[in-house]
């Protein structure tokens, strides 16, 4: 295997458009998952990412918070205005693994790994989050909730990397985010589920119940319409219409389509008045 | 295809690293492919620092980077350069004594990660106004202890730590 070693964001770009098969590495907690045993992976080469400081900070600007790159789960753990700003944001970050995953797990990472189980990527969704990709002399911006096309397969080019993820501001008046996982910590989401209501309408976001994290556009319109909720089978057959749960190594689809439907009755009771 | 001025650089199957290990500073080619776990482990012959699952979960390998605990099995070696690394080989055997009194090890396979998660608990009070001693120790798995052991081990280490200071 081999690692090319930019000095500048200019020279990775540089080095990713000219061999568009160099993997890009920021902190290795996908990719090196049982690594001695992944021998194929050791003859591809890779791009390292993490000597790019200038790709590490979070930013605020007027009208979002900014995460870079490189940015990871425990630099928004560690920054009190984001749990105050974007609660959804820090919840996500302290449920993924445990510190020494927080430490070393980045938001970018979370989203190009594009696990349908991504918890970074369920709260982004929620907010409305737009990614920022770079190729050599080209900027796109990209809404997070069109970036995914299916299982694993996203609208980034491989030449592209993802700069930064841009998160933005707004009045929020109901903000929820579960994860159900058979426990607290080092737990992937069997279910997980994010919402969002503010003056633009509602962000229903779904993970582990579809082949991508996504939204839920038809239990979107059942909230938006006031229609009263009097259980968690009143939202079946919105939820039936978003999602298309199966049968995996972590839970069931019968298991994953109730406690949904559980999860999100339950969060939402009390909080907005057609949920009673 | 290029289209850059200069040529660049062939990319490495090798790379020469200086990174600083436990205060002291280090020099050595490290191959593309290896983890920090086997760089410590095999090239430097720290075995303090175990693996357990090789895949982020135990936490038995943890070794700070840059002052924050990380699993060293998920480090790519390369990421090291020029940043600080400390193992369980760094802590004073003198600062255990809060461990081993509480039964905070029984087997042992576990205790050098515990120790370094531990560690920087004790160095971070701070920590505790936002997270509890379980959330932070969350990513250090231990089959013997019942966990009770560590905890109440790190409650004491705080407690007399804050009794010196
Ligand atoms: C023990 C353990 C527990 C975990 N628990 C959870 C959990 O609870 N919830 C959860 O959602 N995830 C979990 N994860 C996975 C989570 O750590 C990762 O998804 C993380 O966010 C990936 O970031 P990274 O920087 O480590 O990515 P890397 O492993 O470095 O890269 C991941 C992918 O992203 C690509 N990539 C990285 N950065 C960029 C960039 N800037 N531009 C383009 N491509 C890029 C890489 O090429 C690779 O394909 C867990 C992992 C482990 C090992
Ligand atoms: S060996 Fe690294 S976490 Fe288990
Ligand atoms: S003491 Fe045996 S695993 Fe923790």
């Amino acid at each position: 295997m081999s690692i090319v070693i930019p000095d500048t964001r200019a020279e990775a770009l540089a080095r990713l458009a000219d061999d568009q098969t160099l993997i890009p590495v920021a902190g290795g907690t996908d990719l090196l998952v049982h690594w001695p045993a992944r021998v194929d992976d050791h003859d591809r080469a890779y791009l390292d990412l993490s000597g790019l400081a200038e790709l590490r900070p979070l930013r605020w600007t007027a009208d979002a918070l900014v995460l870079g790159a490189l940015t990871t789960y425990w630099d928004v753990v560690t920054e009190p205005r984001v749990a105050m700003e974007f609660p959804l944001l820090a919840a996500a970050a302290r449920q993924v693994g445990a510190i020494q995953i927080q430490t070393r797990g980045t938001w970018a990472g979370n989203l190009v790994n594009a696990s349908p189980a991504a918890d970074g990527v369920l709260a982004l969704m929620a907010y409305g989050a737009v990614v920022v990709l770079e190729s050599r002399g080209e900027t796109e911006e990209v809404p997070l909730d069109e970036f995914y096309t299916g299982y694993r397969s996203m609208r980034r080019r491989p030449d592209q990397l993802v700069t930064a993820i841009r998160v933005p501001h707004g009045a929020r008046d109901v903000q929820l985010f579960e994860k159900v996982g058979s426990r607290g910590a080092q737990a992937i989401a069997k279910v997980g589920v994010a919402a969002a209501r503010s003056a633009a309408g509602w962000r229903v976001v779904a993970a582990s119940v579809a082949p991508t994290v996504r939204r839920c556009p038809a239990l979107e319109r059942l909230l938006a319409a006031g229609t009263p909720i009097r259980g968690p089978d009143d939202l079946l057959p919105a939820l039936d219409q978003d999602v298309a749960p199966i049968d995996d190594l972590r839970s069931t689809a019968a298991y994953r389509r109730a406690t949904m439907a559980r999860v999100l009755y339950h969060g939402l009771r009390g909080v907005v008045d057609s949920v009673r | 295809m290029t289209t850059t001025g200069s040529p660049l650089p062939a990319p490495h199957s090798a790379i020469g690293i200086d990174f600083t290990l436990n205060g002291e500073p280090v020099s050595l080619s490290v191959s593309a492919a290896e983890r920090l776990l086997d760089t410590l482990r095999e090239r430097l012959r720290l075995t303090g620092t175990k693996e357990g699952c090789g895949e982020g979960e135990c936490g038995s390998c943890t070794v700070w980077l840059d002052g924050l605990p990380v699993c060293a099995c998920l480090v790519p070696s390369y990421q090291v350069r020029g940043r600080r690394v400390d193992t369980v080989e760094g802590v004073a055997p003198t600062r255990l004594a809060p461990y081993l009194a509480s039964g905070a090890t029984q087997c042992g396979a576990c205790t050098p990660g515990v120790v370094m998660t531990a560690e920087w608990i004790r160095r971070h009070p701070t920590l505790l106004a936002t997270h509890t001693v379980r959330e932070l120790m969350a990513g250090n798995l231990c089959r013997c202890t019942g966990y009770d052991g560590i905890v109440n081990g790190i409650a004491a280490a705080l407690d007399a730590d804050r009794e010196r200071a």
